[in-house]
């Protein structure tokens, strides 16, 4: 178990070096020099030299990829342009919101997948299976931001009932677990858990059909257990793939938050990246996709030691 | 009956021709008999003819709006579909932003098509370490989610529709490639190319005639199921402002500049995102057609 965990982090580092390397490398992929967004049209030859000087933009390649990774392991992610603020204060603000928004829409998302995925897997190729089968497809196949306007419409605009965007009442940047908040983070979650649902539905059905069909089951039926005892042998051994395909569904969701924050104004990453594209603040850019994309990896890697832990039978070599 | 010889009391019934029909033959005839692949397809064609034809359907001009007629309701005398914040035909301008729609969607696809099963394939049938680096490099990218791949490229290169062709080729370049990359090693360890091998055969040969005839249908059918995906997220990019400029007409941007109406003409602002919605649903189950019908597994 330690063995395999040590395995995992080691095969793990070489990744997220490249995944340094990448973010790195985006500020070096926008046309035209990473200063022209900040420099003055009029700036003469003399000053942009000095410019590319103070942001080291004149050493060697390599070389800048050195200073920057070394500044990035002592969590110093550089300045934001617009702001003048560190990117690290920056992006530790959003993180917290955005991963609350993708946490509950997960846990929203799983408890409904679970549940059709479970009724479709036990009674497959009934009306309710196809029922389920219908709502995972569309839960993969709908835009979310489009989702999210028809929230609102239906919800705000015709009913009334919840507030359209923002993280709370007052424009409040910080969400609370309160009654107030709650109303506001309502919506974006609906919205954010289509597509978990309808992949963690489509998941457990195929789990779910599997499993019953193994001798095992039949020999539980056979010597005579009662249907609900054989229920709670089919969830242990669909429980350790369910729960990783959710955990990785959180990455996803927290990666991919931009649209939906857009939609809903959440003072979230992605209104952050949002930010950053618009005002050409590259290092911010540069910053918050390599919290986001970190992130993602550690949270591979710990869906992957804990699903080994569960079930010592799934081990990835 | 009329293929039967009678000599006298023994009837002879021909046998079947060995080779049967073919194997894409019946992968059509089983498609054809699916009622919800074949739906699917219906409607994709009806978008993408009316996208093709719209110059001569008889539409309202998709860029001349009017001040006085702004946000009609969906219904209104001349607008069927209503009129969007510019006064300009809902109708025609969903016709029309099939066209970029539908060519951002799938242009990415088709261009990591060819590049990723040719990495995949390649590296798969050498092998060694040169695939050992591909494959790692691929890995990089799969640690990163494609939402926020495509966002990250398309914002540090810009907006545009070039670049955002650009970027989500580059997000499903390492998808199809894993994927190549693994039913090429499968064949490749089977024993007709290790025969091939044996007796003769060329790399370049067996790749052609054994490992391609093998590789590209699951290829194909998982490179059209990312199609779905490659659509929301194309007009996911023109709806964050990254992909196609005003005033041309695309679903994505469209319902970006509709958020406006959201309290005056909900219908109406809702729209461009159904024809997002029912395109991409439409790709995912002809693709789930596709797959069942070419047996492809997993």
């Amino acid at each position: 178990m330690l063995l395999y965990a040590v395995k995992r982090l080691l095969y793990v580092l070489p990744v997220a070096l490249g995944v340094s390397i990448v973010c790195f490398l985006l500020v070096h992929l926008a046309p035209g020099d990473p200063l022209t967004s900040i420099l003055p049209i009029d700036a003469t030859a003399q000053q942009q030299q000095e410019m590319r000087i103070a942001y080291g933009f004149d050493k060697p390649l390599p070389l800048q990829y050195g200073i920057w990774l070394w500044k990035v392991l002592h969590g110093d992610l550089g300045r934001s342009i617009a702001t003048g603020r560190p990117v690290a204060i920056e992006v530790a603000n959003a993180v917290g919101n955005s991963l609350i928004l993708a946490s509950i829409a997960t846990l929203i998302g799983f408890g409904f997948g679970t549940f059709f995925g479970f009724v479709a897997g036990y009674f497959r190729n009934s009306l309710l299976d196809r029922l389920a089968s219908v709502i995972s497809i569309l839960g993969v196949s709908v835009p979310n931001y489009w989702l999210g306007m028809v929230m609102v419409i239906v919800f705000s605009a015709l009913l009334g009932w919840l507030p359209s965007t923002g993280a709370g009442p007052n424009g409040s940047a910080h969400w609370r677990p309160d009654l107030e908040h709650l109303r506001f983070i309502l919506l974006p979650a609906l919205t954010m858990s289509a597509i978990p649902m309808g992949i963690i539905s489509r998941t457990v059905r195929a789990l779910v059909a599997d499993i019953l069909d193994q001798d095992f089951v039949q020999a539980l039926r056979a010597k005579g257990m009662r249907e609900g005892a054989v229920f709670r042998h089919v969830v242990r051994n669909a429980a350790p793939t369910a729960l990783a395909v959710m955990g990785l569904q959180l990455g996803y969701l927290l990666g991919g938050s931009i649209l939906i924050e857009t939609v809903f104004a959440w003072p979230g990453t992605g209104f952050l990246l949002n930010t950053a594209i618009f005002q050409r603040d590259l290092p911010l850019l540069q910053g918050t996709i390599l919290v986001l994309a970190f992130f993602f990896v550690a949270l591979n890697l710990i869906v992957d030691v804990l699903q080994s832990a569960l079930d010592p039978r799934i081990q990835r070599g | 009956m009329a293929d039967t010889i009678t000599f006298g009391k023994v009837t002879a019934v021909p046998i079947a021709p060995v080779r049967g029909k073919g194997y894409w033959a019946s992968v059509i005839t089983r498609l054809v008999h699916d009622p919800v692949a074949m739906a699917a397809l219906a409607v994709i064609l009806t978008i993408v003819l009316a996208a093709i034809f719209a110059p001569y359907l008889g539409l309202a001009d998709p860029y001349r709006g009017s001040i006085l007629r702004r946000l009609r309701p969906i219904g209104f005398t001349g607008y069927p579909f209503g009129s969007d914040e510019l006064g300009r035909d809902m109708l025609t301008r969903l016709i029309y932003g099939g066209r970029l729609s539908l060519v951002m969607g799938v242009t990415p696809v088709l261009l990591a098509f060819f590049v990723g099963s040719t990495t995949g394939i390649v590296a798969a049938y050498i092998g060694g370490w040169v695939n050992m680096v591909v494959m790692r490099v691929i890995d990089v990218f799969f640690a990163f989610p494609s939402v926020l791949l495509a966002i990250a490229l398309s914002g540090a290169l810009g907006a545009g529709i070039v670049n955002s062709i650009v970027s989500l080729t580059i997000v499903f370049i390492p998808q199809i490639a894993r994927i190549a990359e693994a039913v090429t090693t499968q064949t490749r360890n089977r024993d007709f190319v290790e025969a091939a091998r044996i007796s003769g055969a060329g790399t370049l040969t067996i790749i052609r005639v054994h490992v391609l005839g093998n590789v590209l249908g699951p290829i194909f059918v998982y490179a059209t199921s990312l199609i779905s995906v490659s659509m929301i997220l194309s007009s996911g990019l023109s709806f964050l402002g990254l992909g196609v400029k005003p005033p041309d007409p695309e679903w994505g941007l469209m319902l970006n500049t509709l958020r406006t109406a959201i309290y005056s003409q909900p219908l109406v602002a809702a729209l461009p995102g159904a024809m997002i919605f029912m395109t991409s649903i439409s790709f995912n189950l002809f693709s789930d057609g596709l797959r069942t019908a070419m047996e492809v597994r997993q």
